[in-house]
C-alpha cells in the first residue's frame, strides 16, 4: 500500500488493498472514532443534498462522498494550535478538526450568526485565528497562505504546530499550487499535503489532467517526502496520513500524501456526473469508504448492530440539531449591512 | 543631510524591522547582501538575521506566505521586484487579502510594495502602473506617495494599517527626489495634500505626474497662472473632498495620472467631481493618462507616451481658455 516518492509506480490503477485487519497505528479505538467523524459527515451531507433539492439552499453543494476516509484522516491527527486548510470535499476532516456542525448548517443557510454571516457560502468557511483557513475557490492558493501561518507561527516561538492542506489532482495542476508546494519545502515549514485523486475535475478525466506516470512522483521534484495509498481503506488513510502528521511535527521535510478514490457526486449537485464511465466505477478506487469502513468494523466485530444503528441516529440527531438552529436564524439585510470591505473604518473610500 | 526617495524607503523599512519584531520582509533578491534590484533593503538582511529572506521566483506564493503569516500575527512587507510582476499575485491580492477581512472578519495586514511606473528603457514589462486595478477591488488601500517625506511617513503607516496597502513607490523618483529630513508635515492616510495653491485651475495627481504637475504649474506662473496641485497620496481611499474643495476654488479640472486612459483614477477623479461638483466647473473637466498602448522602449517614443510637464501644461492652457 504504502509507497515512497522513489519508488517508480505505473500509472495508479490500485489493486484492491485486503480489508483483513486494520494496521497497527490505526488503533481500533481510533478507527471507530474516524468511523463515526466519516459516517456524521456523510448524513451531514445527505442532509444538505436534500435542503438543496427542496430549494431551501442557495448557491451550490459540494460534497465529500466518496473521500470521507482521506478527509478525516486530515482532520484527526491535527490539535489546537494546527493549521488546517481544507477545500471543498473535507466534511469529515472539518468535523473532525472541531468545526462545529452548526458553522456549516449557519454557512449554507447564510444565518448571520454563521462565521461567514452571509457573507460568503458553503465551503467558503473558516475560522482563520482558530487555525481553521477559509478556502478560497481558486485551486492551489491556499497552500502558500498555510505556509506563511506556520512560518508565523515559528517566528512567534511556537513548538510542536503542524500544518496540513488538502487538494485534488485537479487544483494539482494549478501554477499556484506548484508555487505553494515548493515554497513549503524552500521554507521547509511542517506542512503535509494531502491529495486527493478522486479521477475528475469536475468532469475533465486524468488523462487530460496529467501526463506524469503518477502523481506521487512529484514529491521528489519539490523536495517533499511522499506517499501514495487506497483512499477508500480508512485504516491505510489513518496510518499513513497520521505518520505523515507525525513526520512534520517531528521535523522532517514537508509531506505529500496521494490518495486515490473515485468521487461518488457530482462535482456539486447541480451536476449530474453523467461523465463518469461505468468502467471507472468498476474500478477498485471506486468502492465507498464508509462502506467498506463498515465492512471492516462488522467482520471484526468492533462494535455490534445495535451499537452502530444508536451512532447513526446520533449523527441524524445532530445534524437535525444544527439545521433546525441554523434555519430558525435570520440570513443578512443588505440595508442594514455596513458594506465595508476594510477593518480601517477611516480608510473607507467615500465612493458612492 | 540630504536623502532619496529610495533611501527614505529603505529607512522606513530599517525602522519597521528594528521598532516591531512582527515585520518581516519577504521578496525576490530582497535578502543576502544583494538587498534588491534597486537597494531598498540594502543592508538589512545583516541587521535583522533571518527576517528579510530572498524568496523564489513565485509570486502568487510569495503573496500567499505573507498573507498566512498577517493572519497569525506578522506585519509581512512583500516587495514585488517591479510593479508590473504583481500581475502574477493579483489572484492573492485581490481574491485572498482583498476578500479576508469582509468574509471572516480577520484583517490582513501586508503590505505589498510595487515598485511602479516608467522610467528611459524600461519597456512594457518594467514600467507599469497598476494602481488603478488594486483601487478597483474592494478590500485594499492603494497609497501612491509622490514625495520623500511621503514614501517614508507612509510606508510605516501602512504597515500599522490592519488591512492590506497596495504601496506603489515610483522608481522616476527614487534617486530624482530627494529631501533633507525624513518624516512628513504630519497630513493623516487617506487625506490627499494641496502641493500647490493656486485659483485658476485645479490639478489632481499622484505619485510621479504630482511631480510633473508641478513642475507644469511653475511654467504657467511665469504665464500669470496660478495652478492649484492635488497629489492624491492615496488613491484608495480618494480624498473626495479636498479635490471637491480644490476644485470649488478654481472652477476647472484637470486630472492628471500615468497610468493606461481607459478607466483608472483620473476617470474616477472627474466621475466624482461631475457627480458631486457639477456646479462648481466652468470647463469641462479633463484629464491626461498614457496612452492606450503598451509602454515603448525606446526613449523617443517613452518621452511622448508618458504624461509630462509641458504636456500638462499644454492641456492646463487649453482648459484655461476655456
Amino acid at each position: 500500500m504504502l509507497q515512497t516518492a522513489a519508488r517508480k509506480g505505473k500509472r495508479s490503477t490500485a489493486k484492491a488493498a485486503p480489508q483483513k485487519s486494520i494496521t497497527r497505528a490505526a488503533s481500533h479505538e481510533r478507527f471507530l472514532e474516524a468511523f463515526r467523524w466519516m459516517l456524521l459527515a456523510r448524513t451531514l451531507e445527505e442532509k444538505l443534498v436534500s435542503l438543496y433539492r427542496g430549494g431551501q439552499i442557495t448557491g451550490g453543494v459540494y460534497i465529500g462522498k466518496g473521500q470521507e476516509g482521506v478527509s478525516v484522516a486530515c482532520g484527526m491527527f491535527l490539535q489546537k494550535g494546527d493549521v488546517f486548510a481544507p477545500l471543498i470535499r473535507d466534511q469529515a476532516g472539518r468535523s473532525a478538526f472541531g468545526e462545529p456542525l452548526v458553522d456549516v448548517a449557519r454557512t449554507y443557510l447564510g444565518s448571520v450568526k454563521g462565521p461567514m454571516r452571509g457573507r460568503d457560502g458553503n465551503i467558503h468557511r473558516g475560522r482563520p485565528r482558530d487555525g481553521q483557513l477559509a478556502m478560497i475557490s481558486h485551486l492551489g492558493a491556499m497552500v502558500s497562505v498555510a505556509v506563511g501561518a506556520l512560518m508565523a507561527k515559528r517566528w512567534r516561538g511556537e513548538k510542536n504546530f503542524v500544518g496540513l492542506t488538502t487538494v485534488g489532482e485537479g487544483g494539482m495542476q494549478a501554477g499556484a499550487f506548484h508555487e505553494g508546494m515548493n515554497i513549503a519545502a524552500v521554507e521547509q515549514v511542517p506542512l503535509v499535503i494531502v491529495a486527493t485523486n478522486n479521477h475528475y475535475a469536475y468532469s475533465t478525466p486524468n488523462d487530460r489532467e496529467f501526463a506524469c506516470s503518477d502523481l506521487i512522483e512529484r514529491a521528489v521534484g519539490y523536495g517533499f517526502e511522499g506517499y501514495r495509498i487506497d483512499g477508500t481503506d480508512l485504516a491505510t488513510c489513518l496510518d499513513v496520513i497520521g505518520g505523515a502528521v507525525r513526520r512534520a511535527r517531528a521535523g522532517r521535510p514537508p509531506q505529500l500524501v496521494v490518495a486515490e478514490v473515485l468521487r461518488l457526486s457530482g462535482h456539486g449537485e447541480h451536476d449530474d456526473a453523467s461523465y463518469v464511465t461505468e468502467e471507472i466505477k468498476r474500478e477498485p478506487f471506486a468502492r465507498d469508504c464508509l462502506k467498506v469502513a463498515e465492512k471492516v468494523i462488522v467482520d471484526l466485530h468492533l462494535i455490534d448492530g445495535e451499537t452502530l444503528q444508536s451512532w447513526r441516529d446520533e449523527a441524524a440527531a445532530k445534524v437535525e440539531e444544527a439545521i433546525t438552529t441554523a434555519q430558525k436564524e435570520p440570513g443578512p439585510d443588505g440595508g442594514a449591512e455596513n458594506w465595508c470591505a476594510i477593518s480601517t473604518r477611516e480608510l473607507v473610500d467615500p465612493a458612492e | 543631510m540630504s536623502i532619496t526617495y529610495l533611501g527614505a524607503i529603505r529607512e522606513a523599512q530599517a525602522k519597521l524591522l528594528r521598532d516591531d519584531e512582527r515585520v518581516f520582509i519577504y521578496g525576490q533578491d530582497v535578502g543576502g547582501t544583494f538587498g534588491g534590484a534597486f537597494k531598498a533593503t540594502k543592508g538589512l538582511a545583516k541587521e535583522f538575521p533571518g527576517r528579510v529572506l530572498n524568496t523564489p521566483i513565485s509570486e502568487d506564493a510569495i503573496v500567499g506566505t505573507a498573507i498566512g503569516a498577517a493572519i497569525h500575527g506578522m506585519r509581512p512587507i512583500v516587495e514585488m521586484q517591479f510593479a508590473d510582476f504583481s500581475s502574477l499575485a493579483l489572484n492573492q491580492i485581490l481574491n485572498n487579502a482583498g476578500t479576508h477581512y469582509w468574509r471572516t472578519n480577520v484583517a490582513v495586514p501586508i503590505t505589498v510594495r510595487l515598485p511602479s511606473g516608467g522610467t528611459k528603457g524600461s519597456g512594457p514589462f518594467h514600467s507599469q502602473s497598476m494602481e488603478s486595478i488594486y483601487a478597483h477591488y474592494p478590500g485594499l488601500i492603494v497609497m501612491t506617495p509622490a514625495t520623500v517625506e511621503d514614501a517614508y511617513t507612509m510606508l510605516i503607516q501602512a504597515v500599522a494599517i490592519d488591512d492590506p496597502v497596495v504601496y506603489c513607490e515610483h522608481k522616476y523618483l527614487y534617486y530624482h527626489l530627494k529631501a533633507d529630513k525624513l518624516g512628513n508635515d504630519g497630513t493623516p492616510v487617506g487625506k490627499a495634500r494641496i502641493a500647490r495653491e493656486g485659483r485658476d485651475l485645479t490639478i489632481v495627481s499622484y505619485s510621479a505626474m504630482a511631480q510633473e504637475s508641478l513642475l507644469a504649474a511653475i511654467e504657467l506662473a511665469r504665464e500669470g497662472f496660478e495652478i492649484e496641485v492635488v497629489d492624491l497620496r492615496t488613491v484608495k481611499p480618494l480624498d473626495t473632498d479636498t479635490v471637491l474643495a480644490s476644485v470649488a476654488r478654481t472652477g476647472r479640472l484637470l486630472a492628471v495620472g500615468e497610468s493606461f486612459p481607459w478607466g483608472g483614477v483620473t476617470a474616477e477623479v472627474i466621475a466624482r467631481v461631475a457627480s458631486a461638483g457639477f456646479h462648481l466647473l466652468d470647463a469641462a473637466p479633463a484629464r491626461i493618462n498614457a496612452k492606450d498602448t503598451p509602454i515603448p522602449y525606446h526613449p523617443n517614443l517613452w518621452s511622448t507616451h508618458r504624461p509630462n510637464a509641458k504636456g500638462i501644461a499644454e492641456r492646463a492652457r487649453k482648459l484655461l481658455r476655456e
